[in-house]
């Protein structure tokens, strides 16, 4: 202990200036001034489920096409509802219209240059900006090459056709710098299943059917009784964050 | 103008595992010491909310716990010829944020590595010859798996690491892994329960000549109280593990096994988002005056302090060391410089997934570390004399999530979309294992780190830039053991079964590991290594760097054992050598 005590005396530094008040709250220390926001915690909070009602980013004609759209991803049957009933086009809706959909949190500064493939995406269009440019030329290169028709109005073998040909590439839509019509594929079915599988305060995953249809149970967080029953069904259904359960 | 700040004895940047042993530690040998933390605060009760933790889209997907790229970002190439562009995205590998950094979110495997990993070049050398390895750039660490048996037992200790020893005392033990290190003392807590999964890769392995044990695993298999005196609950295999914080208190994290008593101490202060700018040097360079810092209201001050510990992630650890002028940055092109040098990551590829109609494996029963191995191809364990590579992989297979958005696999040649995409997903949900190979990663000379010409951070400062591509070593031994891999998978006679393989090509976007090592080596020779066996900077004898940056190579298994061992090892020397004679522990 005295060993210590001499070392901590040993290079006392006397120029003390007037001590600042200094706190270790997050909750009191979040203005940053001078400098850009990096990083706005909020892993304290609990989930906020989103108002059902209305669209918050996506316009009439993009809602008519994106319901479309997650309905092909994922058509309706016996095994569950299709995207559209199961809220998919309101969940990405929801995402396109927060931290998500505006890069809040990922690194967005320049300069853009075009990347490798193992670099991810390079690009300066945030998800939202994707999305409203892709949905646009989306459109127009529907009305081309199908009578003037929206998406919508296709059938499921046209809608599948052309979801199959921007998937492969060979329809390519002309975007923008760092992203294709490839990745504008991959950005909506990326997006849809995350709202067809994630909790339903999102607004996708409507009544659990997701779950329902695969056997996942969801908001559990206990399985000690079952985790060494081997090859056995797991008895209980579904629950969610807000207590649905089925 | 920074305002100027009383100084203290330990400064400690970052409040991960790290920043908690050492304060801990340092603390009870009665300095004054601070944490600077970037992040915010973070507890069990207030953050990990059983309510609410199990939330795939936020937590996993959306990454709600993880440091996000508006802070810091990273840029990247696969080698000199390319120009490294930013991550604008983490998704290989997920470095932590806020207090208890990495160490909240991680599976908790909690492994030892094997006695010759700490003496590659020397045992390989000795063994094969020096050619055999001439095309890496391979050195030892300086310290010996013996020397530092005691710090992993501490750290088995104090978060209750669940398994089943292999070797005590030199003596075999059954059931455990046979080719470990001897340890002094069994493990404080009996495997976690079994799931199906691993029980039939269990079998599989011995009836293949294998030796698989349980996996150690910091998700306590039974409520445990842990060395200072914390009490912890059993792990209720919820499958939201890593990638979440546990709100059972079952996963060992600074929260659940230090922070409570650390907090508590009227020698202990913690500064949250407080982000460090620099480490000032005085004049001479040889050592540091005090910490640069700013924190949230962008308020620049000068934190004074004998000791500087660098306790961030080990990419951190190593940029900050550029900021601040410690150590010889590296050079690819001769192999001279110090700081950046032997980046390494973990090899993947080789695993298989097996499908089946009469299985059910109920995969979202699972914790981070449920698991059986099997090491027989680990390190050094088989003879690599006919063979075209060194080092090895464990192969194991276990059950840590089922979570679905990122966990559906149906069988090969299934639609992504559609009716028949539908159709696949529900039928096979369920029916589906995995044998996997973690494999090791050797340094080569043209993988480093350095900071980026080009990319800054919201405050101007270059960021680090990884060049790193897996080392063609590697790939032949990971495809080697993928053949063994696929011999095991077979006997059990999926219905169907897919294999993964290795390849040139890092790609930042799948996620892959969170086990960068490398940049900040620890060593023998001030010439090869950046800070000594002590973890000490062979330059500036006041700064200590932790972390997986210390690793001249990287082993098969998960690095956080090896990295709060190392770190418990650099606590005893300062507390019991460097308090009473700062300076040098080694000489240079």
């Amino acid at each position: 202990m005295s060993a210590a005590l001499t070392f901590c005396r040993r290079r006392f530094l006397a120029s003390v200036a007037a001590l600042p008040v200094l706190t270790a709250s997050h909750a009191l220390a979040r203005s940053l001034s001078g400098i850009k926001p990096p990083f706005s915690p909020f892993a304290g909070d609990p989930p906020k489920p989103i108002n059902p009602l209305g669209w918050y980013f996506l316009r009439p004609a993009e809602v008519a096409m994106m319901e479309a759209i997650v309905d092909r991803f994922i058509p309706g049957d016996h095994l569950s509802p299709g995207g559209k009933d199961a809220g998919c086009a309101t969940f990405i809706d929801r995402q396109l219209a927060g931290s998500f959909g505006t890069s809040s949190r990922l690194y967005t500064k320049g300069p853009f240059m075009p990347g490798l493939p193992t670099q991810g995406y390079q690009g300066e269009l945030t998800p939202a900006g994707r999305y409203r440019l892709g949905l646009a030329r989306l459109a127009d290169h529907v009305r081309t090459h199908y009578a003037g028709k929206d998406f919508a109005a296709l059938n499921h073998g046209q809608q599948d056709e052309v979801l199959a040909g921007l998937e492969s590439g060979k329809i390519e839509l002309k975007l923008a710098p760092g992203f294709s019509s490839r990745a504008f594929f991959e950005l909506m079915l990326q997006n849809t299943m995350e709202g067809f599988f994630a909790d339903p305060l999102y607004g996708g995953n409507r009544g659990m059917a997701s779950w329902k249809m695969i056997g996942f149970p969801g908001a559990r967080y206990d399985y000690r009784d079952y985790v060494d029953k081997h090859n056995q069904p797991y008895p209980h259904g579904p629950v969610s964050i807000y207590g649905e359960h089925a | 103008m920074a305002r100027l700040l009383p100084r203290k004895d330990v400064v400690i940047m970052g409040l991960g595992w790290t920043g908690s042993i050492l304060a801990q530690e340092l603390t009870t040998a009665g300095l004054e010491v601070l944490a600077l933390e970037r992040g915010p605060w973070r507890d069990t009760a207030s953050d990990f909310n059983i309510g609410y933790m199990p939330d795939e889209l936020r937590y996993a997907i959306r990454k709600d716990l993880f440091l996000q790229p508006a802070q810091e970002a990273m840029t990247m190439r696969n080698n000199r010829t390319q120009t490294a562009l930013p991550m604008r995205d983490y998704g290989s590998f997920l470095p932590g944020a806020g207090v208890g950094g990495a160490g909240v979110h991680w599976n908790g495997q909690c492994w030892r590595y094997a006695p010759t990993d700490f003496e590659c070049k020397s045992h390989l050398t000795r063994r094969y010859g020096a050619r055999k390895i001439a095309e890496l750039q391979l050195q030892d660490w300086g310290v010996t798996f013996d020397e530092i048996e005691h710090c992993y037992d501490r750290y088995e200790y104090l978060c209750g690491t669940s398994g089943k020893a292999g070797v005590i005392k030199g003596v075999v033990q059954p059931g455990g892994n046979p080719f470990e290190g001897s340890r002094s003392r069994e493990y404080p807590n009996p495997p976690l329960k079994m799931p199906y999964s691993s029980s039939l890769f269990t079998k599989a392995a011995l009836e293949y000549g294998l030796h698989p044990f349980p996996s150690p695993s910091a998700n306590v298999s039974r409520p445990y109280v842990n060395s200072l005196g914390v009490a912890m609950g059993e792990c209720t295999y919820c499958g939201y593990c890593e990638r979440f914080g546990c709100a059972n208190y079952s996963k060992s994290t600074p929260q659940t096994t230090i922070l409570p008593v650390l907090i508590k101490k009227r020698n202990f202060e913690l500064r949250t988002e407080c982000e460090v700018m620099k480490i000032n040097l005085h004049p001479d360079g040889k050592s540091a005056k005090s910490i640069t810092y700013v924190d949230a209201t962008g308020t620049e001050y000068e934190q004074p302090g004998d000791l500087v510990i660098l306790c961030g992630y080990g990419l951190m650890n190593v940029r900050m060391m550029f900021l601040s002028g410690i150590g010889k940055p590296y050079d690819p092109r001769t192999g001279d410089g110090v700081v950046g040098r032997n980046y390494c990551y973990q090899t993947g590829g080789g695993g298989a997934t097996l499908f089946f109609d009469d299985k059910r494996f109920n995969p979202f029963m699972g914790a981070g570390a449920l698991i059986s191995a099997a090491h027989d191809f680990n390190g050094d364990v088989f003879d690599h004399s006919n063979l075209d590579f060194v080092g090895g992989a464990s192969i194991s297979s276990g059950q840590t999530n089922g979570r679905p958005i990122g966990s559906r696999p149906t069988p090969p040649g299934t639609p992504r979309w559609g009716s028949q995409w539908k159709a696949a997903t529900a039928a096979t949900y369920g029916h589906v294992m995995n044998i996997g190979g973690s494999g090791s990663s050797y340094a080569t000379r043209g993988n480093y780190l350095d900071l980026d010409p080009t990319y800054t951070d919201s405050h101007g400062r270059p960021l680090l830039r990884i060049t790193f591509d897996f080392p063609d070593n590697d790939i032949r031994m990971q495809n080697w053991v993928g053949t063994q891999v696929e011999k095991i998978a077979r006997s059990l006679n999926p219905k169907a079964m897919t294999m993964g393989k290795a390849s040139k090509g890092w790609n930042v976007v799948p996620y892959q590991s969170t086990h960068n090592t490398g940049g900040a080596i620890m060593g023998a020779d001030p010439k090869t290594s950046a800070v000594n066996r002590y973890l000490q900077c062979w330059d500036v004898s006041n700064v200590f760097v932790m972390g997986a940056s210390a690793f001249p190579q990287n082993a098969a298994v998960n690095p956080t054992g090896t990295v709060c061992a190392l770190a418990y090892w650099a606590a005893e020397a300062i507390r019991d050598r460097y308090i009473k004679h700062p300076g040098p522990l080694v000489p240079a």
